[in-house]
Parts: C-alpha cells; sequence; structure tokens
C-alpha cells in the first residue's frame, strides 16, 4: 500500500513555514530579513549579505512559463494512474523560480512566457502542492 | 604549478557489462579493480590510493582490505554522480604531484538489477534534500524528468529538434555495434527514435541511457613512472570540474541551459594547451542525448544555441570530424558512470580500439556530467 501512495514532503524547521501557506492556499517564498532579497528553495543564510534572519511574504502567485516538461512514463507507481501530466518551471514576479503542475496534463498551450497563475492541488500526505493555470 | 602531463592512466579494467548480474556491485567492482591494476603491470599491494566511484559501491576502506594493498596513502571522495569519475582523475593527478602518493585506483560497480533504480537513487542523496523535498511530490521523479526542461527551454530558444537529438543516438548505437560488450546489438535509425515512446518530454526512450551492471576501474600513476610501465603512455594534459550555478537545484539555475562544464572546460583547455579544434575523438558523457548536445556546446565546440546543427551531418560518426563516443557510450553500450568513456579514451589513445579505432588519433577527450549539472573533462595525449 505504502508503495503505490505518492511520495509525501518531510517538512524541516526551515521549509515548515512554506508548507503551512500552501496549506491555506498561499505561496510563501523566504526573504532575508536583513537585504531583501528573495529565495527559493529555503536555505540557512542569505547569499548575497550572509544575514541568518528570515521573513516569509506571500507571492503574487502570477508569473511566467521558463521552462516545461509532460511526464509520459511514471517512475514512481503513485503517479502510474495520472499519465500524462505537465511540469511547469515558472518565474516568478518576486523574481524566484517555483515548480508545479500545470493544469491542462498535456501541456498543450505551453510557451515561453506565458503568464499563468498559481493554484493547489491535494498530493502526497495531504499536502497541498502548486499548480500553475494561464491567466486570464 | 600546472597539472598539465603530470600523470598517466597506466591501467585500464572493465567487467561485460550485462544486465542481471550475478555479482553483488562490490565484486564487479573489485573484478574491474583487479582487471585495471593487472593491465598497469603492478601487484595490487602497490596501489597506494584510492577513489571509490558511486554511491553503491565499496568504500576505500574495503577495496583497500580486499586487494591487500601494503599502505593506503590517499583516499578521497568526488561525490559528484556522473562527472565523479573525471573529477577523481584530478584529485588523484593533484595527490601525485604532490608525493602524496604513487598509484591511485578509480574504480565503480554497479548492480542495479537487484539495487535501487534511477527515480529512487537520486533521492537518497543528501545534496538533493530540496528537490526530494519541492520536486518529488509533483511527480518530478527520475534523472529524465528533472532534465527535461533544460532540454525543452533550448528547443524552445534555440529551434534544437528532436530529429538532431536522434542523431546523437543512433550515431552512438553504430558505435556500440563495432563493440564487443556493448549491451545494444540491433542497430537502430531515426525513424526508429522518432517512433519511440515518450518518457519525459521531450526525451523519448531512445534517447535515454541504459540501466546496466557492472564494474570498471583505472589507474593513475606519475608521468615518469609511466614510461617504466606496459602499456603506451597516455598523459593527462588538462583536467578540470565546474559546477553550475545553483548546482542543487535545476529549477533555480540562472541559464538553465549552460552546463557546469562551461566554466571547467575552459580551465582543462588553458592547461592542456590546445584548443576544441585539436580534439581527434570524445567520449562525452551521454546520460541523455541532449547533455551531449549541451556540453559540445559548453566546451566551445560550436557557440551556444548551434549544437542542434553541429551534431548532424555525420560529424559525430566514426570517420567523421569528431568521432563520439567510439564505444556506445552510456545509450548504448553500458551505464558504467562515465568510467566507460575514460576506459575507451585511454584504447583509442593507445591504439587498441580494435574495428573502432579512430586511425592515428594523438588527442582526445573525455567528460563527466551529474548530480543536476556538475561536470568534469580530462583531455589526454599519447605521449
Ligand atoms: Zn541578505
Amino acid at each position: 500500500m505504502a508503495e503505490t501512495s505518492k511520495p509525501a514532503p518531510h517538512p524541516s524547521p526551515l521549509t515548515q513555514p512554506y508548507w503551512d501557506g500552501t496549506a491555506q492556499g498561499v505561496l510563501r517564498i523566504q526573504h532575508c530579513a536583513a537585504c531583501g532579497k528573495p529565495r527559493h528553495y529555503p536555505r540557512y543564510i542569505c547569499d548575497a549579505c550572509h544575514s541568518f534572519d528570515t521573513v516569509w511574504k506571500d507571492s503574487t502567485g502570477r508569473g511566467t512559463v521558463h521552462s516545461w516538461t509532460v511526464a509520459h512514463h511514471a517512475f514512481h507507481p503513485g503517479f502510474a494512474g495520472e499519465l500524462p501530466y505537465a511540469l511547469v518551471v515558472v518565474d516568478l514576479e518576486e523574481g524566484v523560480r517555483a515548480l508545479g503542475r500545470f493544469a491542462e496534463p498535456s501541456g498543450n498551450g505551453l510557451r515561453l512566457g506565458l503568464p499563468v497563475r498559481v493554484g493547489f492541488v491535494q498530493g502526497g500526505g495531504g499536502f497541498a502542492l502548486p499548480v500553475f493555470t494561464p491567466e486570464g | 604549478m600546472s597539472l598539465r602531463d603530470k600523470v598517466a592512466v597506466t591501467g585500464i579494467g572493465e567487467t561485460a557489462y550485462r544486465r542481471g548480474a550475478t555479482r553483488s556491485s562490490t565484486e564487479l567492482q573489485l573484478e574491474a579493480a583487479l582487471l585495471a591494476i593487472a593491465d598497469a603491470g603492478l601487484a595490487p599491494r602497490e596501489i597506494d590510493g584510492i577513489i571509490p566511484i558511486g554511491i553503491t559501491g565499496a568504500p576505500a576502506e574495503e577495496l583497500a582490505t580486499n586487494l591487500g594493498v601494503a599502505e593506503l596513502r590517499y583516499s578521497a571522495l568526488t561525490p559528484m554522480g556522473g562527472a565523479s569519475s573525471i573529477a577523481a582523475i584530478q584529485t588523484a593527478a593533484a595527490a601525485i604531484s604532490a608525493g602524496l602518493c604513487n598509484h591511485v585506483l578509480i574504480a565503480a560497480g554497479r548492480n542495479v538489477t537487484s539495487g535501487a533504480r534511477a527515480g529512487v537513487r537520486i533521492h537518497q542523496m543528501p545534496q538533493f534534500h530540496l528537490v526530494t523535498e519541492f520536486e518529488l511530490p509533483l511527480g518530478a521523479i527520475a534523472p529524465a524528468q528533472l532534465y527535461a526542461p533544460m532540454a525543452r527551454r533550448h528547443m524552445e530558444l534555440f529551434g534544437t529538434t528532436s530529429e538532431q537529438l536522434g542523431e546523437i543516438a543512433v550515431t552512438v548505437r553504430g558505435h556500440a555495434l563495432l563493440n564487443d560488450n556493448a549491451l545494444m546489438k540491433k542497430p537502430i535509425t531515426l525513424a526508429d527514435h522518432q517512433g519511440s515512446r515518450m518518457i519525459a518530454d521531450p526525451f523519448r526512450l531512445l534517447d535515454c541511457s541504459l540501466e546496466s551492471d557492472g564494474g570498471a576501474a583505472f589507474v593513475i600513476s606519475a608521468a615518469d613512472q609511466a614510461l617504466d610501465m606496459p602499456q603506451p603512455r597516455v598523459l593527462v594534459s588538462g583536467i578540470a570540474e565546474g559546477h553550475p550555478d545553483s548546482p542543487s537545484a535545476i529549477t533555480q539555475r540562472p541559464d538553465m541551459t549552460r552546463l557546469g562544464i562551461a566554466k571547467g572546460a575552459p580551465r582543462a583547455f588553458a592547461m592542456a594547451g590546445v584548443t576544441p579544434a585539436d580534439i581527434q575523438v570524445a567520449e562525452i558523457y551521454d546520460c541523455f542525448t541532449w547533455v551531449v548536445l549541451c556540453q559540445l556546446e559548453d566546451m566551445g565546440f560550436c557557440g551556444k544555441g548551434e549544437g542542434g546543427a553541429f551534431v548532424q551531418g555525420g560529424r559525430l560518426r566514426l570517420g567523421g570530424a569528431l568521432p563520439v563516443n567510439t564505444h556506445g557510450g552510456l545509450l548504448s553500450q553500458a551505464h558504467m558512470l562515465g568510467l566507460n568513456h575514460v576506459v575507451e579514451l585511454v584504447r583509442q589513445l593507445r591504439h587498441q580500439a580494435d574495428r573502432r579505432q579512430v586511425q592515428g588519433v594523438q588527442l582526445g577527450l573525455a567528460t563527466g556530467y551529474g548530480d543536476l549539472g556538475d561536470g568534469a573533462i580530462a583531455i589526454m595525449r599519447r605521449g
């Protein structure tokens, strides 16, 4: 049974605020509290000023498509029933990138620069995962 | 001080490559190590440096114990996935040149039939914990899925086509047919490539490397000592590793179409005092077809975005201007973590490559790629 259930994230103190955000339907991005530089995925210190102090800010959830892939082979049995599905890399307005599912599983309509907006879908372990939909 | 021509590859060894090996990864690693040590004309006890490769084989201590090494003076790890074995040459060259040791064994063994497959292995590695937490739950599991967005962006930006990727697959398969120790025995056409099932767009089945079992190893020795050893001398003239920006997650990389080798290659060419135009054979890490194309650009064989046109027209075939993966590579010989690329380059430069020999070759290179973008390059010459 465990073999076919989807893999779930294992949040750490470093990443817990991100998952608290997705559970509330918000994409939260870690920022340096000292110089303001955003970073994703979460890190221990700022690579610009090396401060340990962080603040989490809500993303607008808007961005543009940087690249993508469409999965046609399940490398984990938990995803075998979902094929095909599209994964999309998004340049968020905040200046960092996010990976999410694309709302259209065939990937139809994807192009570089396509404006998208984040939503959420339930994944393994009941965690909310980002899914991006074309704007407008 | 430069490492140019300071060390030589003095011994090479590889087991038969197969699927369903009965020996364990450690046994395969030892089998290849013994072959390489014998090829160098050494006794196992004379090895005094060990750099084990891969996460499935044995650590240096266990290899030393099994080999009866008299005095292990140096051991190290170069955890860079498929770039590890060539990064290990750099480490070995530095250690030997500093007088720390004389003969460094670099060896790997894999038994993936009985062990973890590609989609599982990567998420067991601590350096990828953020990919495991943020990407795996979305269904970004295996290297094919993690690397595909790099290739897709390259195609969208530069017009690179699936047929151009197929040209690499067909070329390398043709070379495998000239190698008795290659898993793939049937020729393929571009139509076969285009008809193979999609795995992770744009990668089709025939864009992906094999899963296979086996062992490979080589011995690095000081260049002056190599003159007294049995094989034709193959010198390491240029060596470098390079790490991409955002080494731990492809999605966060400023330029997704530029690999770590782009940083290392200029250092290796400068060290060797040669340019890409001088290279007569290239064994290029080929976990996926597109990774070959991108490395050709990143090493300066052509400009960024020009790789698609560069690989066409038979340029990479035996008899072409730049024969690539003359052994069949990871795509059609076996997935031996790129150690098989080093073994093949040495064979070519010794003029021991049999039916697939590049005639008169004096200078060539081998590359490694792994861990989401790390790169390594070794430029070698006969001399
Ligand atoms: Zn800062």
